[in-house]
């Protein structure tokens, strides 16, 4: 009764099964273009994942986490940049030293800000912490002030368009609408070769699976519960004595690192990083992951990832313009028929049939160690 | 300090756009009193509650719980100095179990790192079965708040009053809507709870408040028409000409 065990018997078999997806089927399947492909549509699900405990469980809304998921790619490609920038590899450039963007648009120093980046451990923490700060000061904004909803959707989403029209207009300083392209090594480690791109499918598999522990936590602890009673009674939570602010900042910094580290993989993965993945469409694609797994679900979230990205991607191959309309209607069909997306299909439809034909097979074990503790 | 009252409201004012829901009131609540509010429908009794609890914010005036000044305070801090507060129509968190409930109201770990780190042991357990039990929910621990009855939602939110173990205690109409069972339960009730604590409810039952009443407030249009003991508040003239009078 009243079990807090940090994984139910059904949650474990999730995990293993999305483990077993992830790091057997896929690699088994996949060439390795095929499989770089997918490791993209998994940095998505950083995302979608922290999506899932800010909406699904705390009902905040953001249309901006494509900033988040750019400040970590962007925090990794100017690292990887500067690496590639040695004075031997630039020398044809007026200054030598420098990325080429810079030359090309008249500077003749690194701005002081990108010294930093020369370090992997300063870089690696600035990650997660760039996208962190910029969330907590817009949450201490806007949650100690009670904004909410729709409001701060639509702040969020604004956040998002001025974030790529900064980083489209100092290209001096960013790489502007490119963004940051030509990244080659890692300490040396060529990132570009097919080995290289297997190794990093399976590190950003690891680092999503750690993700996805550190969200099973959070929404297994006392503050996961909280979330929920958030969303659905606000105010009341305010006269159980927690002050709602911190606990909406805390949710959507968590959303944030998430994000951050997502958007450091595909950085790695791809092999650039560029304005086109910070602003409102991204950001509003994101949400779409999220929903189209359910939202409840940070399993759902990682599927909602894969799947859309996926049919995204072979759509967009032979109809490109039809994409976006294709988009627009798969998230009203989910919203209007699947709320709860695909994880509710699945435990509400699937789950239920599949546990009935198990236990037909096996009588006698129809009675599983766990159900008598529930 | 001894100060004779836990609670001093001093020219306590709001106004909505001009309309004064409350206007300059002022009562004083002794320690272990009961105090009851009435007054006829939008007499204000309900904002009253809110001002003191932080929901509302006051236009003027003041309120002073145990020597802190609650009108600068956030809802939360005043939560912590010992106020808890009952809702009119049942506020619980329906997506919730029963237990869960009760374990969010447990004054322990409210903070993010708190939460995160709170644990269920035996001691929080121990108190949310306790708490149930009074409330009559002992075997509802486990079911969904949704799905219980108006009457046990009202119980719940009692509940999860009571774990918090608050020092002045605001119940908004605890029996209204309740089945004729279910309101001699809930008089039983809170007669067991508001023993040892300080109280002010709001009710329209005037058997129940004469039961219960140490004092009465009767508020009419924002501001005390009459105040003292149940008997003498009957008998005077101003309240029986607005109960009665039209
Ligand atoms: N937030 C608010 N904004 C505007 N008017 C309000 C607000 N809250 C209460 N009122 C008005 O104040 C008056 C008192 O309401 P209330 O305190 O709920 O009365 P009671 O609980 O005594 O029935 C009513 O006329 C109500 O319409
Ligand atoms: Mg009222």
């Amino acid at each position: 009764m009243q079990s807090s065990a940090f994984m139910s018997r059904k949650e474990i078999i999730g995990f293993a099964i999305l483990a077993a997806l992830i790091f057997l089927v896929l690699p088994a399947v996949l060439d390795n273009f095929r499989l770089n492909l997918f490791g993209k549509y998994l940095t998505y699900a950083f995302v979608a994942v922290g999506l899932a405990l800010c909406w699904g469980a705390g009902g905040i809304l953001s249309l901006g986490q494509g900033v988040f998921f750019g400040l970590g790619g962007y925090c990794m490609a100017m690292f990887l940049k500067l690496e590639a920038s040695t004075p031997e590899n630039t020398a044809i450039q007026s200054t030598p030293g420098i990325p080429d963007f810079m030359d090309w648009n008249q500077l003749t120093e690194l701005p002081w800000w990108w010294e930093p980046f020369y370090s992997l451990p300063l870089a690696l923490l600035a990650v997660v912490a760039v996208p962190v700060m910029f969330a907590f000061v817009i949450g201490v904004a806007m949650f100690t002030r009670r904004v909410g909803g729709v409001y701060f959707a639509i702040i969020t989403q604004a956040f998002a368009a001025i974030m790529t029209i900064l980083i489209i207009g100092q290209q001096g300083y960013t790489g502007g609408v490119n963004g940051i392209t030509d990244l080659r090594t890692l300490m040396g480690w060529d990132i570009r070769t097919d080995e290289a791109k297997t190794i990093l499918y399976f590190v950003n598999g690891a680092l999503l699976f750690a993700v996805l522990l550190i969200a099973q936590y959070v929404r297994k602890s006392k503050l996961g519960r909280l979330l929920i009673a958030m969303r659905d009674q606000e105010d009341r939570v305010r006269f159980s004595g927690y002050n709602v602010a911190n606990f909406k900042i805390f949710i959507f910094c968590l959303g944030a690192a998430f994000a951050g580290i997502g958007g450091a993989m595909f950085t790695l993965q791809v092999g650039f990083m560029s304005p086109t993945l910070v602003g409102i469409v991204p950001s509003i694609e994101m949400v779409i992951f999220c929903a189209v797994g359910g939202r409840l679900s940070i399993l759902g979230a990682v599927y909602g990832a894969l799947l859309v990205n996926w049919a995204k991607t072979s759509l967009s191959e032979s109809f490109p313009e039809l994409w976006l309309l294709g988009l627009g209607g798969l998230f009203i069909a989910v919203v209007m028929f699947f709320p709860n997306g695909l994880a509710g299909v699945w435990s509400e439809k699937i789950e239920p049939r599949l546990l009935a034909l198990f236990s037909k097979k096996k009588p006698d074990t129809s009675a599983p160690d766990g159900a008598p503790a529930e | 300090m001894n100060e004779r009252f836990i609670l001093k409201v001093e020219d306590l004012t709001v106004s909505f756009d001009g309309f004064k829901a409350v206007d300059h009131l002022s009562f004083y609540v002794e320690p272990n009193e009961c105090r009851v509010i009435i007054g006829p429908n939008g007499a204000g009794k309900t904002t009253v509650l809110d001002l003191i609890c932080g929901r509302t914010k006051a236009t003027e005036g003041s309120v002073v719980f145990k020597n802190k000044e609650l009108l600068s305070m956030r809802e939360d801090q005043i939560v912590h100095a010992g106020v808890g507060r009952k809702f009119q129509t049942p506020s619980v968190y329906e997506d919730l179990t029963v237990f869960e409930n009760l374990e969010l109201s447990y004054p322990k770990g409210h903070g993010v790192f708190g939460a995160l780190a709170f644990k269920r042991d035996e001691k929080v357990r121990a108190r949310i079965k306790d708490i149930a039990e009074t409330i009559f929910l002992a075997d509802q621990l486990d079911e969904k708040a949704a799905f219980l009855s108006h009457g046990q939602k009202q119980w719940l939110e009692i509940g999860m009053l009571l774990i918090q173990d608050p020092q002045l205690l605001m119940l908004d109409e605890p029996v209204a809507g309740m089945s004729v069972a279910e309101r001699k339960k809930t008089a039983e009730l809170l007669n067991r709870i508001i023993q040892d604590r300080s109280v002010i409810v709001i009710e329209h039952d005037m058997g129940f408040v004469a039961d219960i009443a140490t004092r009465v407030t009767v508020l009419h249009q924002g501001k005390t028409l009459s105040e003292g003991t149940m008997e003498r508040v009957q008998n005077d003239p101003k309240v029986v000409e607005v109960y009665l009078g039209h």
